[in-house]
């Protein structure tokens, strides 16, 4: 297959992860968004790695991203455990806490 | 289920199909396993973002990131896709549904129609962004590099490129120090505290 068909492959998993961000009102789905987007990034990078050059630096950029992901979802879910003790709720749109 | 489901369903079943006859039309062997794992992925996305259960949109997700090792594969980069199943599969996944046990199901929350919408204007704003970088994108014209000959597995650069100090050591050894301090923080966050904070003067003890 060609670049433009995993660079297309790419767009529709972000447009996908942009979509459960914004539309999703749940901090479960807004997580699944971002390794959603994530992964396309990772598509993209790959991609052009085996396309466009012998270098390794695409490949070894998607596995630094790799990581930087797995942290950052343990993180925000001790956040969401946190949250979820103190509020009772993971809702975005009913922590209004800090307005009082 | 019911039968907006059974549609949705059904749709993309068939869009698969549709997606593998047009693979193996245009590329033979590669074409449908391109096609198979970029259906894998992408329908995976969709069940997510349109699926009314967190738990059954977790795993949705599971097929998207099975599917994006699959592409992986095909992009002669074994070791990574041997990476995303450990760590995405193995670790984010199990940890999203830890996640799902906090949220009470919503089956009530009418959201077709937001996501429909939501999925139409980000669409066209992507097609149209990456429309206008298309007109001035030079890496077209530029002819393709023939890819060099794989030299036994790609896991051995990537380890190579690892331990060369003139390549990636100095970001390997930060990420394996931010990674613990990420992990060890979220323990130390996420354990279980005794603490009222409803009440102003509450003495925390662990």
């Amino acid at each position: 297959m060609s670049l433009g068909a995993y660079l297309a492959v790419s767009a529709a998993l972000f447009v996908l992860g942009v979509v459960a961000i914004v539309t999703r009102r749940n901090v479960i789905y807004v997580l699944m968004g971002i390794e959603m987007i994530l992964n396309a990034a990772n598509i993209n990078l790959v991609a052009f790695q085996r396309f466009h050059g012998g270098v390794e630096d695409g490949r070894m950029l998607a596995i630094f991203v790799i990581i930087l992901a797995a942290a950052e979802a343990a993180i925000v879910l001790a956040i969401l455990l946190n949250a979820f003790q103190m509020l009772g709720t993971i809702k975005p749109s009913e922590a209004d806490q800090l307005r009082e | 289920m019911e039968l907006s489901s059974k549609l949705w369903y059904a749709g993309l079943a068939l869009g698969t199909a549709a997606a593998l006859v047009w693979g193996g039309w245009t590329a033979a062997g590669e074409g449908v396993c391109f096609a198979l794992f970029a259906a894998l992925t992408l329908g995976g996305g969709l069940i997510c973002v349109f699926e009314r259960s967190v738990v059954r949109s977790a795993f949705a997700l599971l097929l998207t990131f099975g599917g994006v090792a699959g592409l992986f594969v095909l992009l002669e980069s074994d070791f990574l896709a041997m990476a995303q199943l450990l760590i995405y599969v193995g670790g984010v996944l199990a940890l999203l549904l830890f996640g799902v046990m906090l949220t009470p199901p919503d089956l009530k929350e009418r959201k077709l129609p937001r996501v429909l919408a939501g999925l139409v204007v980000c669409g066209a704003a992507l097609g149209w962004i990456s429309w206008r970088m298309l007109q001035g994108a030079s890496w077209i014209d530029t002819p393709v590099a023939a890819a060099p000959a794989p030299a036994g597995s790609a896991a051995r650069e990537v380890g190579l490129s690892f331990l060369r100090p003139d390549q990636y050591l100095v970001p390997f050894e930060l990420v394996a120090v931010l990674l613990t301090v990420a992990l060890v923080g979220a323990v130390y966050i996420a354990r279980r505290r005794r603490v009222d904070y409803a009440a102003p003067q509450a003495e925390e003890s662990t």
